[in-house]
């Protein structure tokens, strides 16, 4: 393959993935979509979206935050303990946590349904949303961290700060903690970006008082004229867009730390 | 400040049944620099974590620290300092942040801990780098930030694990001056693991020279090269000759060109300091004589060989 | 504390989520089904043709999908040049896109006011509309899985020692050559194990064919329809837990064959 017909292809498949997405949100901020830009720019159907579907925006950033600082918490000592552990006991349970990544997101939001959707008023509440989205989550937390943890010397800095007489939270909040801090930077953009984004699971968990912004987003598709749609959709890029472009420049910057190591 | 440390049947089985280390007695003075010599997988490295604390000896060992039972402490409580093999410096923290840890983590005061690092750092000739990024340092300065980094909160025994064999030949030798140095100055109790002898010569009081997870001598460096307790200890502190039941270094004696002399040379090969000739007798036996670079005999010459005396 | 309990204490809110909230619910779900519910997925062929549908539309995204990512990563790997950088971040931004959302992208592409659709009535032809059929729901699975096996293949292409190409062409082999017997081997662990996650996906993916409501019957659709429409619980709860037993399956297979790459 020549380079200009390499470049030409990839040029083409670059279109694919932009076009579409430009082409998406241009009737959202255009006055009159049949007539084009030419039309003039306005910011009347944003407006009109965020008065209709603001909810499900502001529902969304707390269910993404409040799944950052689950997985956060329950992940990171996760992926600490199987990076410290060889036997097969613990890559059994490795293998178990990322499990919930391999099915179907309709699957396992159809049995948390059937296991806790009549206990008290759980069915109702954004909790079990929140509860979905941290199943879903939580391997990526950990595998991005282990990943960090397994690329150092994670044994050899541990015993070097024991033999310079630190306990356990003294080395773990001073030294493992510091050292993993770009995999918990590149596991956390990609549990917000990953729950903002999250829909197979949700749709079912969802009620009308707890609509997500996927959700939201569904809805408008099939009941609003373009303009919302777009307006909308535009919307979600709006916040997504920069969480990608931050995940790319994290993993770019992991790559590069690894290589100097 | 430097205690004396006693191993009492102190054995090593690594779960997949490898035993690392046949269960021994060892006594280290306080003070003293007592060096581990012997070849890879020996179980040097195996015995120093025991004393460390960071491994348990099998049902039965013990260590103890000026006659306290430590064996069940754990290294972050025995006060030890330890140099490993890689040095396994904390890249999230600068040459400073290294060496001022252990003092950090011993919640001793700002000023007292900016103090001491400041003389860790002059000890250790690492002033110039104090702000730098540990990745950011050539081999032999990340060495001096492990030294600096053990010995800043004053432990009571120092442990260091081949800390010279990542650097080249010529650093190894300029450092190895440095580590003496500061071992004599601050006269702590020191356990140095190294398979390299002249190292081992260099830095020890004495050698305690193992094979295959046993003690096979302990004694000087002297001991060890002229009254070496077998074969093995023999053979892994310098070059021998065997004449008859009697082990002689090739430098111990010496030619005498002769032509009714029993030897032939076969070859004479300069090494620098000195020549290192191969003889062979009638009856096929070898020989190896160290000399100096005079008067060289050819390939084919007749010699005879004496001992020297004592110089 | 001991190094054993410490573990264990550190580990235990994971394991507790992935019990409480995982495995529990999978094993009602495999429960709900009942007798009944398996039965009847087995019996109607309509469930067995979905069946069917969902596993072709998810190994015909996978194939496509490979091929274009294998060209592109392969191309990006190999050639610097100015601007190479802004291309990977626009072929990888897509990258946690939601399928609802690229649904509605396919709609604005090639749906009846679609950009498809306006250039073919400008340029005098017909109105080409193919959002909902079986090329516009494979053109949002495609749209959606390009980015990230397209960052498997780069990493793994420039991890091939170049040196080995480079022995192959000294030793006469044509472009198509080193291809087939250099390139294509040397990236075979990284491709099963980006297709499997790429297949595994596709049939779970569910937003797309949502927004798109599409005339194609994939099996997330017909569990969706069953659940809340017909609220035939146990066929729902049976072919949820069938396509997820599929997935894992296909997934862990995978992982075997490319030797712990995949997953
Ligand atoms: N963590 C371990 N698990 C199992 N075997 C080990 C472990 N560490 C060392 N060994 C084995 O114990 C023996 C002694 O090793 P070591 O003490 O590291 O030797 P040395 O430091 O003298 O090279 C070797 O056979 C080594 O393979
Ligand atoms: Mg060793």
């Amino acid at each position: 393959m020549g380079f200009w017909t390499g470049l030409g292809f990839t040029l083409l498949i670059s279109a694919f993935l932009i076009l579409p997405v430009l082409v998406s949100v241009l009737p959202g901020i255009t006055a009159n979509q049949f007539e084009g830009l030419s039309s003039g720019l306005t910011t009347r159907w944003l407006r009109e979206v965020w008065a209709n579907y603001g909810g499900t925006v502001l529902l969304s950033l707390q269910i993404a935050l409040s799944t950052l600082v689950i997985t956060l918490l329950v992940g990171v000592p996760a992926a600490y303990v199987l990076a410290r552990h060889a036997g097969v006991t613990a890559r059994l349970v490795e293998e178990a946590l990322v499990m919930p990544v391999a099915v179907p997101g309709i699957a396992t939001a159809l049995g948390l349904i059937l296991a806790y959707g009549a206990v008290g008023d759980l069915r109702a509440s954004w909790l079990f949303i929140l509860v979905g989205h941290v199943v879903f989550c939580l391997p990526f937390m950990v595998r991005a961290v282990l990943a960090v943890l397994l690329s150092m010397d994670l044994k050899g800095l541990e015993e070097a700060a024991r033999a310079c007489g630190a306990s356990w939270p003294q080395r773990f909040l001073g030294v493992i903690l510091p050292n993993i801090a770009g995999g918990m930077l590149a596991g956390s953009l990609m549990v917000v970006t990953l729950s903002l984004g999250e829909f197979n699971m949700t749709l079912l968990l969802h009620t009308p008082f707890t609509r997500t912004l996927p959700v939201g987003l569904a809805d408008a598709y099939t009941a609003l004229r373009t303009e919302m749609a777009s307006a909308y959709t535009l919307i979600f890029f709006v916040l997504i867009v920069p969480l990608l472009s931050a995940m790319q420049w994290a993993a770019g910057r992991a790559d590069r730390v690894g290589a100097v190591r | 400040m430097s205690v004396a440390i006693k191993l009492r049947g102190c054995g090593k089985t690594w779960p997949g049944g490898t035993v690392a280390l046949h269960p021994l007695d060892l006594d280290i003075a306080a003070g003293e620099t007592l060096v581990l010599l012997g070849p890879s997988g020996c179980g040097k490295t195996t015995l120093l974590r025991l004393i460390a604390g960071l491994e348990l000896p099998d049902a039965g060992g013990q260590v103890l620290f000026d006659g306290e039972d430590v064996t069940r402490l754990p290294i972050e409580r025995r006060n030890v300092g330890m140099v490993f093999q890689s040095y396994a410096l904390f890249p999230n923290m600068d040459v400073a942040g290294n060496i001022g840890y252990g003092l950090r983590v011993r919640g001793i005061p700002r000023a007292e801990v900016a103090r001491r690092v400041d003389e860790m750092l002059e000890m250790t000739r690492l002033t110039e780098f104090a702000r730098r990024r540990v990745d950011a340092l050539s081999g032999g300065q990340r060495q001096r930030v492990a030294l600096a980094r053990a010995i800043a909160p004053r432990p009571r025994v120092l442990l260091l694990d081949e800390p010279l064999s990542a650097l080249d030949a010529r650093l190894r030798e300029e450092l190895r001056q440095e580590i003496d140095a500061l071992l004599r100055s601050l006269g702590i109790t020191a356990i140095y693991v190294t398979h390299d002898q002249a190292e081992a010569m260099a830095l020890s009081d004495r050698i305690c020279a193992m094979e295959r997870g046993r003690i096979a001598q302990i004694g000087t460096g002297r001991d060890l090269y002229h009254r070496p307790a077998n074969d093995f200890v023999a053979g892994f502190v310098g070059d021998t000759n065997r004449l008859g039941e009697e082990l002689v270094r090739p430098e111990q004696l010496a030619l005498h060109p002769s032509a009714e002399g029993e030897w032939t040379v076969q070859r004479a090969t300069f090494l620098g300091p000195f020549v290192r000739v191969k003889l062979r007798d009638a009856a096929g036996r070898e020989l190896m004589v160290d000399m100096p670079d005079l008067a060289t005999p050819a390939p084919g010459a007749r010699v005879e060989v004496r001992r020297r005396g004592p110089a | 504390m001991s190094d054993r309990l410490r573990a264990a204490l550190l580990i235990a809110p994971a394991l507790a989520v992935f019990g409480a909230f995982f495995l529990i619910p999978l094993g009602q779900l495999a429960v709900a089904g009942g007798a009944g519910g398996y039965t009847t997925i087995l019996t109607e062929p309509r469930y067995l043709r979905s069946l069917g549908v969902t596993l072709l539309v998810a190994a015909l995204t996978t194939a496509i999908t490979l091929g274009i990512a294998t060209a592109v990563g392969l191309f990006l790997a190999r050639n610097r040049f100015p601007g190479r950088g802004t291309l990977l971040a626009l072929l990888t931004l897509p990258l946690a896109f939601p399928g609802v959302v690229v649904g509605y992208l396919v709609i604005m592409l090639a749906g009846r006011q679609g950009l498809v659709s306006e250039i073919s009535m400008a340029l005098g032809g017909e109105r080409i509309v193919f959002a909902y059929s079986l090329a516009g729901l494979l053109l949002g699975y495609v749209y959606f899985s390009i980015p990230r096996t397209l960052l498997t293949v780069i990493a793994a292409a420039e991890k091939l020692d170049p040196r080995l190409e480079e022995a192959a062409r000294s030793l006469g082999a044509s472009p198509l050559g080193v291809l087939r017997d250099v390139l294509l081997p040397g990236l075979s662990p990284a491709l099963t194990a980006a297709g499997a996650i790429c297949f595994a996906t596709a049939t779970g993916a569910f937003g797309t064919a949502f927004a798109l409501a599409s005339r194609i019957d994939v099996l997330p659709m017909v569990i969706y329809t069953e659940f809340t429409l017909q609220a035939n619980l146990a066929v729902a709860a049976a072919l949820s837990f069938l396509l997820g037993l599929a997935t894992w399956a296909v997934l862990a297979l995978a992982r075997g064959a490319s030797g712990g790459a995949a997953g």
